[in-house]
């Protein structure tokens, strides 16, 4: 029996039903592209998010088309969380000229200006400060659009963390801020470079609520950033989650994860935030088993066709490199 | 290239050239907004280029920050891609080292690495320069490092009527801008028309015209090279000066031009010699210009040190009216 979650009640069943879907839609998506690229059809590396579903799904089933992301290297998650189309995703990260970015940017660089994700930043840290400058716009706009910011652990020790987040607060500017603790930064065990056990704590520092979440218990996360971003829209400023997860697969795609010990994975694994929201699901009657089961066979074909779309569209042309590198030359 | 409109209606220093276009656009278009370190209404801008600006526009408008170049810039960064048009101040030049990541891999990249999706409306105004015995943390001049960097233009005006209508045309510009100032040409002062007018990017100006040598200068070096074409010109020696104006993009045509006139070029900076701007622009001459080319090209730059502060030290190390002078002369010697 998978490890129990938070009770639903209150949730909209249409709520939970679409988290389940946009859980499994980054699971079995990733999936594909880890089978993609053992087929070496994927340029590059990759940077998985299986394991940490429920943190990207739980923070954006609050936000609306209008609001925006800001995400980081490890970031497909979060795009589809935020409503990615998947053929377009699959396409970049294969390098195809369909992608959202014309093949520009990769697995580590996808943006979808449409639906608000501004896009996936690879420096560690770099996308604090610009989802603060995101919350300034929706204020001097003054628009009730709020900004949810994604970075890990490793992240919340630059600078950049530092700065982003007491301008936040002193400007209380419509932003949550979602550390997705995954105890690891590469190889450095978060508790190594850091001396305390809760990222969240530093929140108190900068004068905002700090708050530490199960990252694996998808309506945990979701209740905890429905209260950030009604406090954000409403303009009572920012929030820290801290949301405590874990990849499955190593840091990227060349790594085995041998740093880490056998019953630390053994138990994330026994945590998996999907199984563990499948259970809960049936269990409280919103789903029955086969309903479950089917909402995975259309999410499976939907990533199916994802690959066929991007593997039979066109590369960009080589002298396609030369665009885009300013809105008008002269 | 383009020669000045001689529309003169009054003399302005470069600091209220600068501070002219911010208000004008402040009040053209609810979209520009200032953010930047002593800005506002205490201290009216470190050097008050901003000054009056936040009583008159608010201070919603004209932000002070905290001492955090990093979030400035990608604050404005954020801003600018969503539908904001910020202007970030960065107190000196030197400390945009502190943002240079935003800078250099957000700002300058956004636009391309997403394949066209968002741009970065923003402009980052800072000034360079030394001769203010300020020392090696306040006196660089460091625009090769933007040059080089694609997705960034780059001003680097040296008069109050370039200032004004190069930054008017920065504001409406739909990529990133890095504004570069000069802080002792700060207090000179220029004729500057009474009504609107822009300067496009990418349009150098001919600050003198002469037939013996070209010289290539910015900021304070042109102020510098002006005084030296005077002396020469006593001597019957005329030079051409030619102020690019825009770093990018380059006027590369009229750089190219007068050299294939004058035949001989002599390139003044105060930036370090090496890899310096004066390297790109005698790369394209040899490139362009080669046959045309009567004596090799000279470079009279920073001897590659950091800013020393006696004035002694320092005056060494910057290029002055006499070293100018020599240039000229030691081209037509060669």
């Amino acid at each position: 029996m998978p490890v129990d979650i938070s009770d639903t009640e209150g949730i909209e069943k249409e709520t939970l039903v679409c988290m389940y879907r946009k859980l499994l839609e980054i699971r079995r998506f990733e999936e594909k592209v880890w089978d993609l690229f053992g087929r070496n059809l994927v340029p590059g590396t990759l940077h998985l998010y299986i394991g940490e579903e429920a943190t990207a799904v739980g923070v954006c089933a609050n936000l609306t088309v209008d609001d925006y992301i800001t995400s980081t290297h490890r970031g497909h998650g979060h795009c589809i969380a935020k409503g990615a189309n998947l053929n377009k995703t699959m396409a970049e990260i294969l390098g195809r000229k369909t992608g959202y970015c014309k093949g520009k940017g990769g697995s580590m660089h996808v943006a979808d200006a449409a639906v608000g994700n501004l896009g996936a930043t690879a420096v560690v840290g770099s996308a604090i400060p610009i989802a603060v400058g995101a919350a300034l716009s929706c204020k001097l706009r003054k628009t009730d659009r709020v900004v949810a910011c994604f970075f890990g652990d490793g992240a919340s020790n630059n600078g950049t963390f530092h700065e982003a987040l007491n301008m936040a607060a002193v400007w209380r500017l419509p932003v949550v801020f979602v550390c997705e603790n995954n105890i690891y930064a590469m190889g450095t065990r978060i508790s190594n470079v850091t001396a305390i056990d809760n990222i969240a704590d530093r929140a108190a520092g900068y004068g905002m609520p700090g708050v530490v979440v199960d990252g694996n218990d998808v309506v945990a996360v979701y209740r905890s950033a429905k209260t950030a971003v009604k406090r954000a829209r409403s303009g009572g400023g920012p929030t820290l989650i801290e949301c405590k997860t874990y990849h499955h697969k190593g840091h990227s795609r060349f790594d085995p994860a041998k740093y880490r010990p056998p019953e630390e994975v053994e138990e994330w694994m026994r945590m998996d935030p999907i199984p563990r929201f499948k259970a809960k699901l049936i269990q409280e009657g919103i789903l029955k088993k086969e309903e479950a089961e089917e909402i995975d066979r259309m999410v499976v074909e939907a990533v199916e066709e994802s690959a066929r779309f991007a593997l039979e569209s066109p590369f960009p042309e080589a002298e396609e490199a030369l665009e885009d590198v300013l809105v008008k030359a002269s | 290239m383009s020669r000045r409109v001689e529309t003169v209606m009054r003399k302005l220093t470069y600091v209220e050239a600068l501070n002219e276009a911010l208000r004008e656009e402040m009040k053209r278009d609810e979209r520009v907004f200032l953010i930047g370190e002593d800005i506002g209404p205490f201290w009216d801008g470190a050097f008050k280029v901003t000054k009056g600006l936040a009583r008159e526009f608010g201070t919603e408008r004209v932000r002070d920050t905290p001492i955090s170049e990093s979030c400035i810039v990608g604050a404005a960064v954020g801003a600018a891609m969503t539908g904001m048009r910020p202007i970030a101040e960065i107190m000196f030049g030197d400390l945009l080292t502190l943002a240079m990541d935003q800078i250099a891999n957000q700002a300058a990249k956004i636009h391309y690495m997403f394949g066209g999706q968002l741009k970065v409306p923003v402009v980052i105004r800072s000034p360079f320069g030394a001769g203010n015995s300020i020392a090696a943390h306040h006196s660089q001049s460091l625009e090769a490092w933007f040059m080089h960097t694609p997705g960034l233009k780059v001003a680097v005006p040296s008069t109050a009527y370039d200032a004004k209508g190069l930054l008017k045309t920065a504001i409406r510009d739909d990529d990133p801008i890095m504004f570069f100032e000069h802080k002792i040409c700060y207090t000179t002062k220029s004729s500057v028309p009474d009504g609107e007018y822009l300067i496009p990017f990418g349009e150098a100006d001919m600050k003198r015209e002469g037939d013996d040598v070209t010289i290539f200068a910015t900021f304070w070096m042109v102020h510098q090279s002006l005084k030296a074409a005077e002396k020469l010109s006593r001597r019957g020696i005329e030079v051409e000066i030619i102020d690019p104006r825009t770093l990018v993009p380059l006027d590369k045509n009229a750089i190219v031009e007068s050299v294939r006139k004058t035949g001989r070029l002599l390139i003044v900076e105060e930036d370090c010699k090496t890899c310096g701007v004066g390297a790109e622009i005698a790369a394209i001459v040899a490139e362009e210009a080669f046959d045309f080319i009567e004596s090799p090209i000279k470079r009279i730059a920073e001897p590659d040190t950091p800013i020393p502060f006696s004035p002694v030290l320092e005056n060494f190390v910057i290029p002055d009216e006499k070293a100018i002078v020599k240039g000229v002369e030691d081209l037509l010697k060669a």
